[in-house]
C-alpha cells in the first residue's frame, strides 16, 4: 500500500543516533531506518521490541533433541534390537552425539527459516530501496507522514543533522 | 557508540582513514574490475590440478579402491589422514566467526568472511574422502536411517562412523547458512552499486531483497549470536566425534581419553595456520592490507603459538601415559612411533608442530609476513603428518607379528590428495572473485573503533 513518508537522509551514524533519540523522546513514531550496517544502539533508541528468535531456537532445538533421542531409542529397543558386541540396547551415552548434532541442526535451520520468513526475505524478492546508497554509506529515516506534523519534524530532523528531508509516496510495507 | 573514543592502547582496526563509501569501493570494486594477472594464474593452476584430481577420482571409482596402497593390516591410511586434515582446517573459520563473536573480538570482522568460506571449502574437500572410500559413492544414502524394504533395518547408532556422518553434515550445512546470512547485506550492497544489468539481476536474486531496515538488522544480529552460540559447541563436538572414530576402538595408540581435546586443539592449530597462509596471499593479491592488517596476522600467530604448545603437551602426555599405564602394547605403539620404521614421520611432526610455532613468542617474527607464511606452511605439513603418524603407525604393527607390514601410497592416493587442493583453491579463487571477500557491513560497523568521531 503506497503511503506518504517523510524521508530524511543522514550521512553520519552518530548524528543519526542522537537525532533518533530526540525524535522518539518527542513521541514521534519512526517507521524504519535503513542503514548500510547495524548501528549499535539504534534498535533500542527506536524502541524495537526484543527479537523473539531465541524462543524459536529453543523450541526447535528441543524438538530436534526429543526426535533424535526417541528415534534412536525406538530403533534399538522396539523396531529392530541388534546385539552389537554385547552392548546394552538402551545405551543412552552412545545416542548422545547424534542427539546433540540433531538439536543443533534443527535449531539452526529453523531459526534461519524463521528469520527469513518474518523479515520477508527470499531469493529474487524485489527490494524496497529509497536511495541506492542506503546499502553503502547513507542512512535513511522514514516516518509516516500521518504520524507527525511535517514542519515540526523537518525542523527537528534538520537540526539533528539530516542533509535532506523530503516527502515520498512509496510502499515500504512489503 | 561506546567504542568510538580515541584509545591510548588500542589501534584502529582499519589502519588508514577511509569514508564508508571508500570502504565499499576498496572491497567491492574488485568484483566488477577485470580479473588481475595474479588471480588468473592462481585460478588456472588450481583448475588444472582440480581437473587432474577429478580424472584420478573417476579412475579409482570405476576401477575400485584396490588402486590404493592399503593392505590387510593397514586398512585406513591416506584417505582418513586427508579427511581429518581437511576437517581440522575448517575449524578455524568457525572459531573466528562464532567463538570470537561471542567473545566480542572485533578484529574478527576483517577476516571472518574469508575464514568461513575456507571452512566450507575445507569441509567439502574432507567429505570427498569417505565418499570415495565407500567404493560405491552412489549408495552413500545408505548411511541415512530411511525407511527401507530390508526390515526396515536401521543404521547402527552406536557407531562413531555414523556419528561422524551426522556431525559433518550438520557442520557443513550450519556453516553454510551462517556464512550466507552474513553475506546478504554485502550482496545487497553489490546489487545497489553495480551499473551492469546482469550483475544487478544475479546479485538481486542472491541478496533476498535485503534493504538494510533496522528492524531486520535487529533480528539479524540476534540471529548471528544464536548461530554463533550453536556453532561454538558444534565445532568442538565435530572434532571430538572425529577423534571418537579412533578413541572408541581398542587399537593401541588410539584408545585414549586425551583424543577429543587433543584433536580439537590440533584442528584449531592447523586451521589458523591455513587462514594465515590464505590471508597473507589474499591481502597481497587483492590490495586489502588496510583491512587484513599485520595486527590480524599477529593475533592469529598468538593462537597458533598457544594451540601448538597445547598439541606439544598432548604429545608428551600420550608418551607419559603409555609408560605410566604399564600396558606393554601401548608402550610398544609409542616407542614404535618415535623410533620405529616411521620415525621420520614422527620427527617431522614434532619439528613442524612443536618447534616451529615457538618462534611466535617473538613479536618481530609474528609481524614478518614472509616468515609467518613459511611457518604456516610448516604447521600444515606437520598437522598432516600428525594424522598420518596416529593412523598408519598405530595400524602397521598388528598384535600378530606375522602381519606386520609397511604402507606406502600409490600415485592414485597422492593425486587424489593433491586434487583436493585444486578443489579448495579453485573454490577460494572463485569466492574472492565473485563474492565480497571481506564482510563490508561488519567492517564499517567497527570502523570507528579506537579512532574517534572522524
Amino acid at each position: 500500500m503506497k503511503k506518504d513518508y517523510v524521508i530524511a537522509t543522514f550521512l553520519d551514524d552518530e548524528k543519526l543516533l542522537h537525532s533518533t533519540e530526540k525524535i522518539v523522546s518527542k513521541n514521534v513514531k519512526i517507521y524504519d531506518i535503513y542503514t548500510p550496517f547495524p548501528v549499535h544502539g539504534l534498535d533500542e533508541a527506536m524502541g524495537i521490541k526484543r527479537s523473539f528468535l531465541p524462543y524459536i531456537t529453543l523450541l526447535a532445538g528441543l524438538t530436534g533433541m526429543i526426535l533424535a533421542l526417541s528415534f534412536q531409542m525406538w530403533v534399538f529397543n522396539i523396531s529392530w534390537p541388534i546385539n552389537i558386541g554385547g552392548k546394552p540396547f538402551m545405551s543412552i551415552p552412545s545416542f548422545l552425539p547424534i542427539t546433540f548434532e540433531f538439536t543443533v541442526l534443527i535449531g539452526a535451520h529453523t531459526t534461519v527459516g524463521a528469520f527469513l520468513a518474518f523479515n520477508k526475505l527470499f531469493p529474487g524478492k524485489k527490494p524496497v530501496i529509497i536511495d541506492p546508497a542506503q546499502t553503502e554509506d547513507k542512512f535513511i529515516m522514514a516516518i509516516d507522514k500521518d504520524d507527525t506534523n511535517l514542519d515540526d519534524i523537518t525542523a527537528l530532523l534538520k537540526e539533528g543533522g539530516a542533509v535532506e528531508v523530503r516527502v515520498q509516496n512509496i510502499d515500504l510495507s512489503i | 557508540m561506546s567504542d568510538a573514543h580515541v584509545s591510548k592502547f588500542r589501534q584502529p582496526l582499519v589502519t588508514e582513514d577511509r569514508s564508508y563509501k571508500q570502504i565499499s569501493e576498496d572491497i567491492l570494486d574488485t568484483l566488477e574490475a577485470p580479473p588481475t594477472k595474479g588471480w588468473l594464474i592462481g585460478f588456472s593452476l588450481s583448475l588444472l590440478i582440480l581437473t587432474i584430481g577429478t580424472i584420478v577420482i573417476l579412475y579409482q571409482v570405476s576401477t575400485g579402491i584396490g588402486t590404493w596402497g592399503l593392505n590387510k593390516t593397514v586398512g585406513w591410511s591416506w584417505d582418513i589422514t586427508n579427511f581429518v586434515f581437511w576437517v581440522g582446517i575448517g575449524h578455524a573459520g568457525t572459531l573466528i566467526s562464532a567463538i570470537l563473536l561471542i567473545f566480542r573480538q572485533r578484529w574478527r570482522t576483517g577476516i571472518n568472511r574469508a575464514a568461513e568460506a575456507m571452512t566450507i571449502f575445507a569441509v567439502a574437500c574432507a567429505g570427498l574422502f569417505p565418499l570415495i572410500h565407500a567404493g560405491r559413492p552412489w549408495l552413500l544414502y545408505w548411511v541415512f536411517p530411511y525407511p527401507n524394504t530390508r526390515g526396515p533395518l536401521w543404521v547402527n547408532f552406536h557407531s562413531p562412523l555414523l556419528w561422524d556422518v551426522v556431525a559433518i553434515s550438520t557442520y557443513l550445512t550450519v556453516s553454510l547458512v551462517f556464512w550466507y546470512m552474513g553475506l546478504l547485506p554485502d550482496l545487497a550492497s553489490v546489487r545497489d552499486r553495480t551499473k551492469s544489468k546482469f550483475r544487478k539481476t544475479i546479485y538481486g536474486i542472491a541478496s533476498f531483497g535485503w534493504n538494510g531496515s533496522t528492524r531486520t538488522w535487529h533480528h539479524f544480529e540476534v540471529l548471528s549470536l544464536i548461530l554463533a552460540g550453536l556453532a561454538t559447541p558444534l565445532v568442538l563436538s565435530v572434532h571430538t566425534i572425529v577423534s571418537f572414530d579412533f578413541a572408541t576402538s581398542i587399537v593401541p595408540g588410539w584408545h585414549t581419553t586425551i583424543f577429543p581435546p587433543y584433536f580439537v586443539a590440533g584442528a584449531i592449530f592447523s586451521g589458523f595456520a591455513m587462514v594465515c597462509t590464505l590471508m597473507i596471499l589474499t591481502r597481497k593479491i587483492m590490495n586489502w592490507e588496510n583491512y587484513i592488517t599485520v595486527n590480524h596476522i599477529d593475533a592469529m600467530c598468538k593462537v597458533i603459538c598457544l594451540t601448538g604448545s597445547m598439541v606439544g603437551l598432548a604429545y608428551g602426555t600420550e608418551f607419559f601415559m603409555a609408560w605410566y599405564s604399564g600396558n606393554p602394547y601401548e608402550q610398544y605403539a609409542f616407542t614404535n612411533r618415535a623410533f620405529g620404521p616411521y620415525w621420520w614421520a614422527y620427527w617431522s611432526m614434532i619439528t613442524c608442530n612443536v618447534v616451529s610455532p615457538q618462534f611466535f613468542w617473538f613479536k618481530k617474527l609474528r609481524r614478518n609476513m614472509a616468515f609467518v607464511f613459511v611457518i604456516s606452511i610448516f604447521v600444515n605439513i606437520g598437522m598432516w603428518f600428525e594424522r598420518f603418524v596416529i593412523i598408519t603407525t598405530s595400524l602397521h604393527r598388528d598384535y600378530l607379528p606375522s602381519s606386520w607390514v609397511m604402507y606406502s601410497p600409490t600415485w592414485v592416493e597422492i593425486w587424489t590428495f593433491i586434487g583436493t587442493f585444486g578443489l579448495f583453491f579453485t573454490l577460494f579463487f572463485l569466492f574472492i572473485r565473485f563474492l565480497p571477500g571481506i564482510a563490508v557491513a561488519e567492517v564499517k560497523s567497527v570502523y570507528r573503533f579506537a579512532r574517534g568521531n572522524k
